[in-house]
Protein backbone atom coordinates (compact mmCIF):
# COMPACT_ATOMS: atom_id res chain seq x y z
CA UNK A 1 0.00 0.00 0.00
CA UNK A 2 1.39 3.59 -0.91
CA UNK A 3 2.45 5.55 2.39
CA UNK A 4 0.29 8.85 3.30
CA UNK A 5 1.30 12.08 2.90
CA UNK A 6 2.21 12.01 6.52
CA UNK A 7 4.17 8.87 6.46
CA UNK A 8 6.42 10.02 3.21
CA UNK A 9 7.03 13.07 4.88
CA UNK A 10 8.74 11.42 7.77
CA UNK A 11 10.84 9.75 5.72
CA UNK A 12 11.93 12.26 3.67
CA UNK A 13 12.52 14.24 6.84
CA UNK A 14 14.64 11.31 7.42
CA UNK A 15 16.59 11.46 4.30
CA UNK A 16 17.50 14.70 4.35
CA UNK A 17 19.63 17.49 6.54
CA UNK A 18 17.18 19.38 9.23
CA UNK A 19 18.76 22.30 10.69
CA UNK A 20 17.73 24.45 13.48
CA UNK A 21 16.94 28.52 13.36
CA UNK A 22 19.55 28.88 16.01
CA UNK A 23 22.50 27.18 13.53
CA UNK A 24 20.96 28.99 10.85
CA UNK A 25 21.07 32.54 12.53
CA UNK A 26 24.78 31.85 12.57
CA UNK A 27 24.90 31.27 9.42
CA UNK A 28 23.21 34.36 7.48
CA UNK A 29 26.29 35.95 7.55
CA UNK A 30 28.56 33.19 6.63
CA UNK A 31 27.27 33.44 2.85
CA UNK A 32 25.13 30.83 3.20
CA UNK A 33 22.49 30.36 0.29
CA UNK A 34 18.63 31.26 2.41
CA UNK A 35 16.01 30.08 0.44
CA UNK A 36 12.13 30.92 0.80
CA UNK A 37 10.15 28.41 -1.11
CA UNK A 38 6.87 29.81 0.60
CA UNK A 39 4.00 31.61 -2.28
CA UNK A 40 4.56 35.06 -3.30
CA UNK A 41 2.28 36.57 -0.40
CA UNK A 42 3.97 34.50 2.07
CA UNK A 43 7.26 36.09 1.36
CA UNK A 44 5.83 39.45 1.00
CA UNK A 45 4.33 39.44 4.44
CA UNK A 46 8.34 38.88 5.98
CA UNK A 47 11.38 36.84 5.36
CA UNK A 48 14.68 35.91 6.85
CA UNK A 49 17.39 38.90 6.21
CA UNK A 50 18.97 38.13 2.76
CA UNK A 51 16.29 35.53 2.30
CA UNK A 52 16.22 34.87 -1.92
CA UNK A 53 12.67 33.60 -3.32
CA UNK A 54 12.39 30.73 -5.28
CA UNK A 55 8.85 29.25 -4.60
CA UNK A 56 8.52 26.03 -4.07
CA UNK A 57 6.27 25.24 -7.53
CA UNK A 58 9.05 26.86 -9.53
CA UNK A 59 11.96 25.34 -7.63
CA UNK A 60 13.03 23.29 -10.50
CA UNK A 61 13.15 25.78 -13.21
CA UNK A 62 14.62 28.63 -10.93
CA UNK A 63 16.61 27.62 -8.51
CA UNK A 64 19.57 27.00 -11.03
CA UNK A 65 19.20 30.97 -11.91
CA UNK A 66 19.63 31.47 -7.90
CA UNK A 67 22.22 28.89 -6.61
CA UNK A 68 24.35 27.96 -9.90
CA UNK A 69 26.46 25.95 -8.10
CA UNK A 70 25.41 22.15 -7.31
CA UNK A 71 28.12 22.32 -4.01
CA UNK A 72 26.92 25.32 -2.35
CA UNK A 73 25.89 25.35 1.12
CA UNK A 74 21.63 26.19 0.77
CA UNK A 75 19.31 26.71 3.48
CA UNK A 76 15.56 26.23 2.51
CA UNK A 77 12.62 27.19 4.79
CA UNK A 78 8.84 27.77 4.58
CA UNK A 79 6.13 28.33 6.91
CA UNK A 80 6.80 25.17 9.24
CA UNK A 81 9.54 23.61 7.83
CA UNK A 82 7.42 20.88 5.83
CA UNK A 83 7.25 22.15 2.34
CA UNK A 84 11.03 22.81 2.73
CA UNK A 85 11.61 19.29 3.50
CA UNK A 86 9.84 18.23 -0.01
CA UNK A 87 12.15 21.05 -1.48
CA UNK A 88 15.30 19.60 0.16
CA UNK A 89 14.46 16.27 -1.20
CA UNK A 90 14.11 17.30 -4.75
CA UNK A 91 17.24 19.37 -4.99
CA UNK A 92 19.51 16.56 -3.69
CA UNK A 93 17.65 14.00 -5.41
CA UNK A 94 16.32 15.22 -8.80
CA UNK A 95 18.92 18.20 -9.11
CA UNK A 96 22.24 17.14 -7.78
CA UNK A 97 22.47 19.40 -5.52
CA UNK A 98 24.97 17.98 -2.57
CA UNK A 99 24.71 20.29 0.56
CA UNK A 100 20.68 21.61 1.06
CA UNK A 101 18.89 21.68 4.60
CA UNK A 102 15.92 22.44 5.46
CA UNK A 103 14.86 24.67 8.38
CA UNK A 104 13.12 22.85 11.38
CA UNK A 105 9.64 24.63 12.17
CA UNK A 106 9.83 26.68 9.50
CA UNK A 107 10.25 30.90 10.09
CA UNK A 108 7.58 30.41 12.28
CA UNK A 109 10.06 29.20 14.66
CA UNK A 110 12.80 31.55 13.59
CA UNK A 111 10.40 34.38 14.67
CA UNK A 112 9.43 32.12 17.98
CA UNK A 113 12.99 32.53 18.74
CA UNK A 114 13.53 36.37 18.54
CA UNK A 115 15.06 36.49 15.20
CA UNK A 116 15.11 39.60 12.60
CA UNK A 117 12.55 39.61 9.48
CA UNK A 118 12.87 41.86 6.66
CA UNK A 119 9.12 42.43 5.86
CA UNK A 120 9.94 43.73 2.56
CA UNK A 121 7.69 46.79 0.97
CA UNK A 122 5.47 45.40 -0.82
CA UNK A 123 4.28 46.45 -5.05
CA UNK A 124 0.56 47.18 -5.74
CA UNK A 125 -1.41 44.92 -7.51
CA UNK A 126 -0.85 46.88 -10.78
CA UNK A 127 2.52 47.13 -10.37
CA UNK A 128 3.37 43.26 -9.85
CA UNK A 129 1.15 43.28 -12.82
CA UNK A 130 3.11 45.74 -14.92
CA UNK A 131 6.65 44.06 -14.11
CA UNK A 132 5.71 40.78 -14.09
CA UNK A 133 8.30 39.83 -16.89
CA UNK A 134 10.71 40.72 -14.57
CA UNK A 135 9.22 39.02 -11.68
CA UNK A 136 9.94 35.47 -13.73
CA UNK A 137 13.22 36.74 -14.48
CA UNK A 138 15.36 35.58 -11.48
CA UNK A 139 18.21 38.28 -11.88
CA UNK A 140 15.91 40.37 -11.55
CA UNK A 141 12.86 39.51 -9.50
CA UNK A 142 10.88 41.76 -6.82
CA UNK A 143 14.26 42.69 -4.78
CA UNK A 144 15.67 43.82 -8.56
CA UNK A 145 12.26 45.65 -9.02
CA UNK A 146 12.54 47.56 -6.05
CA UNK A 147 15.64 48.78 -6.70
CA UNK A 148 14.98 49.94 -10.26
CA UNK A 149 11.79 51.74 -8.58
CA UNK A 150 14.15 53.50 -6.37
CA UNK A 151 16.48 54.34 -8.57
CA UNK A 152 17.19 57.69 -9.47
CA UNK A 153 18.61 58.31 -13.24
CA UNK A 154 20.27 61.26 -15.15
CA UNK A 155 19.56 61.65 -18.59
CA UNK A 156 22.02 64.70 -20.34
CA UNK A 157 19.99 65.00 -23.66
CA UNK A 158 16.70 63.93 -24.37
CA UNK A 159 17.82 63.68 -28.31
CA UNK A 160 18.57 60.92 -30.36
CA UNK A 161 20.34 58.50 -27.56
CA UNK A 162 18.05 60.01 -24.65
CA UNK A 163 14.68 59.32 -26.04
CA UNK A 164 14.74 55.27 -26.30
CA UNK A 165 16.88 55.64 -23.40
CA UNK A 166 14.05 57.08 -21.84
CA UNK A 167 11.30 55.27 -22.80
CA UNK A 168 12.64 51.78 -21.70
CA UNK A 169 13.97 53.49 -18.38
CA UNK A 170 10.58 54.58 -17.63
CA UNK A 171 9.08 51.15 -19.07
CA UNK A 172 11.10 49.38 -16.62
CA UNK A 173 9.97 51.28 -13.60
CA UNK A 174 13.14 53.06 -12.97
CA UNK A 175 11.49 55.74 -10.18
CA UNK A 176 13.26 58.78 -11.04
CA UNK A 177 14.10 60.25 -14.43
CA UNK A 178 16.01 63.22 -14.39
CA UNK A 179 16.18 64.73 -18.03
CA UNK A 180 18.61 67.88 -18.91
CA UNK A 181 18.16 69.74 -22.34
CA UNK A 182 17.44 72.96 -23.29
CA UNK A 183 15.97 72.40 -26.96
CA UNK A 184 12.55 72.42 -27.99
CA UNK A 185 11.33 69.48 -30.76
CA UNK A 186 11.94 70.10 -34.07
CA UNK A 187 11.03 68.30 -37.19
CA UNK A 188 13.93 67.52 -38.10
CA UNK A 189 14.49 65.33 -34.92
CA UNK A 190 11.67 62.82 -35.22
CA UNK A 191 13.71 60.82 -37.97
CA UNK A 192 15.21 59.14 -34.94
CA UNK A 193 13.99 61.22 -31.08
CA UNK A 194 10.92 58.65 -30.79
CA UNK A 195 10.10 60.20 -27.48
CA UNK A 196 8.69 63.35 -29.39
CA UNK A 197 5.56 63.44 -31.41
CA UNK A 198 4.79 65.56 -34.53
CA UNK A 199 1.92 67.30 -32.62
CA UNK A 200 5.01 68.19 -30.20
CA UNK A 201 6.94 70.49 -32.60
CA UNK A 202 8.05 73.86 -30.41
CA UNK A 203 7.30 72.40 -27.27
CA UNK A 204 10.08 71.83 -24.52
CA UNK A 205 11.96 68.38 -25.03
CA UNK A 206 11.67 68.11 -21.45
CA UNK A 207 7.75 68.45 -21.27
CA UNK A 208 7.46 66.77 -24.29
CA UNK A 209 9.91 63.34 -23.10
CA UNK A 210 7.87 64.16 -19.67
CA UNK A 211 4.20 63.29 -21.69
CA UNK A 212 5.96 60.35 -23.68
CA UNK A 213 7.21 58.88 -20.15
CA UNK A 214 3.96 59.25 -18.14
CA UNK A 215 2.38 57.76 -21.01
CA UNK A 216 4.33 54.71 -20.99
CA UNK A 217 4.23 54.50 -16.85
CA UNK A 218 2.43 57.28 -14.51
CA UNK A 219 4.85 56.16 -11.75
CA UNK A 220 7.85 57.51 -12.97
CA UNK A 221 9.04 60.76 -11.18
CA UNK A 222 9.97 62.87 -13.86
CA UNK A 223 12.36 65.82 -12.92
CA UNK A 224 13.30 68.58 -15.81
CA UNK A 225 16.05 70.65 -16.15
CA UNK A 226 15.26 73.09 -18.81
CA UNK A 227 18.79 74.48 -19.33
CA UNK A 228 22.44 73.18 -20.43
CA UNK A 229 24.64 71.76 -18.40
CA UNK A 230 27.50 73.90 -17.33
CA UNK A 231 30.59 74.20 -14.90
CA UNK A 232 28.06 76.28 -13.07
CA UNK A 233 24.98 74.12 -12.34
CA UNK A 234 26.82 70.42 -12.95
CA UNK A 235 27.39 69.47 -9.43
CA UNK A 236 24.21 70.60 -7.99
CA UNK A 237 22.13 69.19 -11.36
CA UNK A 238 23.59 65.89 -11.43
CA UNK A 239 24.71 65.28 -7.19
CA UNK A 240 21.69 62.81 -5.96
CA UNK A 241 21.59 60.63 -9.23
CA UNK A 242 22.74 56.94 -8.98
CA UNK A 243 23.72 56.89 -12.85
CA UNK A 244 23.84 59.03 -15.70
CA UNK A 245 23.12 58.67 -19.04
CA UNK A 246 25.36 60.41 -21.29
CA UNK A 247 24.34 60.88 -24.17
CA UNK A 248 25.61 64.65 -24.77
CA UNK A 249 26.77 65.98 -28.56
CA UNK A 250 29.70 67.98 -27.77
CA UNK A 251 33.08 67.24 -26.57
CA UNK A 252 33.32 70.52 -23.62
CA UNK A 253 30.28 68.43 -21.85
CA UNK A 254 31.45 65.30 -21.89
CA UNK A 255 34.74 66.32 -20.17
CA UNK A 256 32.65 68.13 -18.06
CA UNK A 257 30.60 65.01 -17.11
CA UNK A 258 33.68 63.06 -16.61
CA UNK A 259 35.51 64.93 -13.93
CA UNK A 260 32.56 65.68 -12.14
CA UNK A 261 31.29 62.29 -11.93
CA UNK A 262 34.72 61.02 -11.03
CA UNK A 263 34.39 63.71 -8.04
CA UNK A 264 30.77 62.49 -7.11
CA UNK A 265 31.70 58.89 -7.39
CA UNK A 266 28.38 58.53 -9.89
CA UNK A 267 28.57 56.07 -13.11
CA UNK A 268 28.26 56.98 -16.20
CA UNK A 269 26.84 54.96 -18.81
CA UNK A 270 27.96 56.86 -22.01
CA UNK A 271 27.65 56.61 -25.98
CA UNK A 272 28.22 58.61 -28.81
CA UNK A 273 26.76 58.16 -32.58
CA UNK A 274 28.03 59.51 -36.15
CA UNK A 275 26.59 58.29 -39.33
CA UNK A 276 26.75 54.23 -39.00
CA UNK A 277 29.28 54.30 -35.81
CA UNK A 278 28.06 53.69 -32.13
CA UNK A 279 30.74 53.93 -29.29
CA UNK A 280 29.82 52.96 -25.73
CA UNK A 281 31.65 52.40 -22.48
CA UNK A 282 30.57 52.46 -18.50
CA UNK A 283 32.73 54.48 -17.07
CA UNK A 284 32.40 54.00 -13.05
CA UNK A 285 35.00 56.14 -10.91
CA UNK A 286 37.76 54.00 -9.14
CA UNK A 287 36.26 50.69 -10.15
CA UNK A 288 37.25 51.25 -14.07
CA UNK A 289 38.78 53.88 -16.08
CA UNK A 290 37.08 57.36 -16.82
CA UNK A 291 36.53 59.32 -20.20
CA UNK A 292 40.44 61.00 -19.80
CA UNK A 293 41.72 57.52 -19.36
CA UNK A 294 40.21 56.99 -22.59
CA UNK A 295 40.83 59.84 -24.35
CA UNK A 296 43.23 62.15 -23.17
CA UNK A 297 42.51 65.02 -24.59
CA UNK A 298 39.71 66.14 -27.29
CA UNK A 299 40.87 65.93 -30.75
CA UNK A 300 41.56 69.64 -33.01
CA UNK A 301 38.31 70.69 -33.99
CA UNK A 302 38.50 69.92 -37.55
CA UNK A 303 38.32 65.88 -36.26
CA UNK A 304 35.55 66.87 -33.98
CA UNK A 305 32.03 66.44 -36.18
CA UNK A 306 30.41 67.64 -33.04
CA UNK A 307 29.56 70.88 -33.34
CA UNK A 308 27.08 71.07 -36.45
CA UNK A 309 24.44 69.12 -38.02
CA UNK A 310 25.84 65.66 -38.82
CA UNK A 311 24.19 62.95 -40.80
CA UNK A 312 23.11 59.57 -38.57
CA UNK A 313 21.82 56.35 -39.91
CA UNK A 314 18.04 57.82 -37.78
CA UNK A 315 18.18 53.89 -36.19
CA UNK A 316 21.51 53.63 -34.86
CA UNK A 317 20.96 56.18 -31.26
CA UNK A 318 17.77 53.74 -31.36
CA UNK A 319 20.31 50.76 -30.95
CA UNK A 320 23.36 52.55 -28.83
CA UNK A 321 20.26 54.38 -26.48
CA UNK A 322 19.02 50.60 -25.58
CA UNK A 323 22.43 49.36 -25.24
CA UNK A 324 22.87 52.26 -22.38
CA UNK A 325 19.34 51.45 -20.66
CA UNK A 326 20.75 47.68 -20.82
CA UNK A 327 23.68 48.99 -19.08
CA UNK A 328 21.34 51.47 -16.56
CA UNK A 329 19.21 48.57 -15.44
CA UNK A 330 22.61 45.99 -14.93
CA UNK A 331 24.24 48.50 -12.52
CA UNK A 332 20.99 49.35 -10.62
CA UNK A 333 20.13 45.65 -9.85
CA UNK A 334 24.10 44.98 -9.63
CA UNK A 335 23.41 42.16 -12.17
CA UNK A 336 26.08 40.94 -15.40
CA UNK A 337 29.26 41.96 -16.56
CA UNK A 338 28.99 45.70 -16.91
CA UNK A 339 30.81 47.67 -20.21
CA UNK A 340 33.43 48.81 -17.71
CA UNK A 341 36.82 49.17 -19.02
CA UNK A 342 35.72 48.04 -22.35
CA UNK A 343 34.69 50.16 -25.08
CA UNK A 344 32.26 48.59 -27.50
CA UNK A 345 32.54 49.96 -31.23
CA UNK A 346 29.25 48.82 -33.42
CA UNK A 347 29.23 49.75 -37.57
CA UNK A 348 25.88 49.22 -38.36
CA UNK A 349 26.78 48.80 -42.20
CA UNK A 350 29.08 45.78 -41.28
CA UNK A 351 26.98 44.71 -38.89
CA UNK A 352 30.00 44.31 -36.47
CA UNK A 353 30.73 44.72 -33.00
CA UNK A 354 33.86 45.31 -31.90
CA UNK A 355 35.59 45.48 -28.30
CA UNK A 356 38.66 47.27 -27.05
CA UNK A 357 40.23 47.32 -23.94
CA UNK A 358 40.17 50.81 -21.99
CA UNK A 359 42.86 50.18 -18.81
CA UNK A 360 43.07 53.21 -16.21
CA UNK A 361 45.70 55.63 -16.87
CA UNK A 362 47.64 55.93 -13.99
CA UNK A 363 48.71 59.80 -15.17
CA UNK A 364 45.15 60.38 -15.63
CA UNK A 365 44.89 63.96 -14.87
CA UNK A 366 41.69 63.26 -12.82
CA UNK A 367 41.12 60.13 -11.77
CA UNK A 368 44.53 59.10 -10.49
CA UNK A 369 43.64 61.58 -7.62
CA UNK A 370 41.50 61.31 -4.66
CA UNK A 371 37.82 62.94 -5.40
CA UNK A 372 37.73 65.43 -2.52
CA UNK A 373 41.37 66.71 -4.44
CA UNK A 374 39.41 67.60 -7.76
CA UNK A 375 38.45 71.43 -7.27
CA UNK A 376 36.09 73.55 -8.74
CA UNK A 377 37.92 74.99 -11.24
CA UNK A 378 39.27 72.05 -12.75
CA UNK A 379 36.18 70.64 -13.61
CA UNK A 380 36.09 70.60 -17.30
CA UNK A 381 39.25 72.26 -18.50
CA UNK A 382 38.58 72.54 -21.77
CA UNK A 383 39.44 74.51 -24.93
CA UNK A 384 36.82 77.39 -25.36
CA UNK A 385 33.78 75.83 -26.58
CA UNK A 386 32.81 78.41 -29.18
CA UNK A 387 36.57 78.83 -30.23
CA UNK A 388 36.79 75.18 -30.78
CA UNK A 389 33.57 75.22 -32.84
CA UNK A 390 34.15 78.02 -34.61
CA UNK A 391 37.87 76.38 -35.58
CA UNK A 392 35.61 73.81 -37.14
CA UNK A 393 34.29 76.14 -39.68
CA UNK B 1 49.92 43.33 -44.42
CA UNK B 2 47.73 44.15 -41.46
CA UNK B 3 44.47 45.32 -41.60
CA UNK B 4 43.61 49.15 -40.29
CA UNK B 5 40.22 49.97 -38.80
CA UNK B 6 39.35 53.15 -40.34
CA UNK B 7 36.89 55.45 -38.29
CA UNK B 8 34.64 57.61 -39.96
CA UNK B 9 36.19 60.82 -38.89
CA UNK B 10 39.48 59.33 -41.20
CA UNK B 11 37.79 57.92 -44.13
CA UNK B 12 37.54 60.84 -45.90
CA UNK B 13 41.23 60.87 -46.08
CA UNK B 14 41.31 57.29 -47.48
CA UNK B 15 38.89 57.45 -50.17
CA UNK B 16 35.78 56.32 -48.06
CA UNK B 17 37.47 52.88 -47.04
CA UNK B 18 36.38 51.06 -44.09
CA UNK B 19 39.66 48.64 -43.59
CA UNK B 20 43.05 49.44 -45.26
CA UNK B 21 45.79 46.79 -45.98
CA UNK B 22 48.85 48.23 -45.03
CA UNK B 23 52.45 46.41 -44.49
CA UNK B 24 55.24 47.28 -41.79
CA UNK B 25 57.15 45.35 -38.41
CA UNK B 26 55.74 47.04 -35.95
CA UNK B 27 52.82 49.75 -35.10
CA UNK B 28 55.09 52.78 -36.30
CA UNK B 29 55.51 51.40 -39.53
CA UNK B 30 51.88 50.25 -40.30
CA UNK B 31 50.59 53.35 -40.03
CA UNK B 32 53.37 55.08 -41.79
CA UNK B 33 52.76 53.20 -44.86
CA UNK B 34 49.11 54.03 -44.19
CA UNK B 35 50.43 57.41 -44.14
CA UNK B 36 52.37 57.47 -46.82
CA UNK B 37 49.41 55.82 -49.30
CA UNK B 38 47.21 58.33 -47.86
CA UNK B 39 48.82 61.82 -46.79
CA UNK B 40 45.76 63.44 -45.51
CA UNK B 41 46.21 60.80 -42.29
CA UNK B 42 49.66 62.10 -41.49
CA UNK B 43 48.59 65.30 -39.26
CA UNK B 44 45.58 63.46 -38.10
CA UNK B 45 47.77 60.20 -36.81
CA UNK B 46 51.14 62.42 -35.68
CA UNK B 47 52.37 65.47 -34.28
CA UNK B 48 55.12 67.55 -35.23
CA UNK B 49 57.68 65.09 -33.62
CA UNK B 50 56.49 61.98 -34.74
CA UNK B 51 54.74 60.51 -31.84
CA UNK B 52 51.15 59.42 -32.06
CA UNK B 53 48.70 61.94 -31.13
CA UNK B 54 47.38 61.92 -27.79
CA UNK B 55 43.59 62.31 -29.21
CA UNK B 56 44.33 59.00 -31.03
CA UNK B 57 44.07 55.91 -29.79
CA UNK B 58 45.73 52.48 -31.48
CA UNK B 59 44.69 49.13 -30.45
CA UNK B 60 46.65 46.10 -31.87
CA UNK B 61 43.67 44.25 -32.02
CA UNK B 62 41.60 44.72 -28.67
CA UNK B 63 44.64 46.58 -27.01
CA UNK B 64 45.74 49.73 -26.63
CA UNK B 65 49.25 50.25 -28.04
CA UNK B 66 49.88 52.22 -25.23
CA UNK B 67 49.80 49.62 -22.82
CA UNK B 68 51.81 47.17 -24.98
CA UNK B 69 54.92 48.86 -26.60
CA UNK B 70 53.40 51.88 -28.51
CA UNK B 71 54.84 52.90 -31.37
CA UNK B 72 56.91 49.91 -31.43
CA UNK B 73 55.04 47.23 -31.28
CA UNK B 74 55.26 44.44 -33.15
CA UNK B 75 52.62 43.68 -35.88
CA UNK B 76 51.97 40.20 -36.88
CA UNK B 77 50.72 38.87 -40.54
CA UNK B 78 47.10 38.78 -39.61
CA UNK B 79 46.52 40.95 -36.66
CA UNK B 80 43.96 44.08 -36.86
CA UNK B 81 44.84 47.90 -35.99
CA UNK B 82 42.03 50.00 -34.88
CA UNK B 83 42.55 53.80 -34.95
CA UNK B 84 40.28 55.34 -32.78
CA UNK B 85 39.70 58.88 -32.40
CA UNK B 86 37.09 60.27 -29.77
CA UNK B 87 33.67 60.76 -31.08
CA UNK B 88 30.65 62.79 -29.25
CA UNK B 89 27.76 62.60 -31.32
CA UNK B 90 24.40 62.41 -29.18
CA UNK B 91 21.84 64.05 -30.92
Amino acid sequence: MSPSGAELLREIKSRIEEIDPSKVHELVDEGVAIIDVRETEEYGAGHLPGAKHVPKSYLESRIEGVVPDRDAHIVLYCQSGNRSAWAARTLEEDLGYTNVASMTGGITLWKDRGYEVDVPRTLTAEQRERYSRHMLVPEIGMEGQQKLLDAKVLLLGAGGLGSPTALYLAAAGVGTLGIVDDDVVDLSNLQRQVIHTTDRIGTPKVDSAEQSIHAINPDVNVVKYQTRIDASNIVEIIKDYDVIVDGVDNFPTRYLLNDATVRLKIPVVSASILGFDGQLSVFKPYEGPCYRCLFREPPPAELAPSCGANGVLGVLPGTMGLLQATEVVKLIVGIGEPAIGRLLLYDALGATLTEVKVHRDPECPICSRDPEEIRDEELGVFPDYEAFCAAAG
Amino acid sequence: MATIKIPPVLRASVGGEKLISASGENVGDVLKDLAANHPATQDQLFSADGELNRYVNVYLNDEDVRVLDGLDTAVGEGDTLVILPAMAGGR
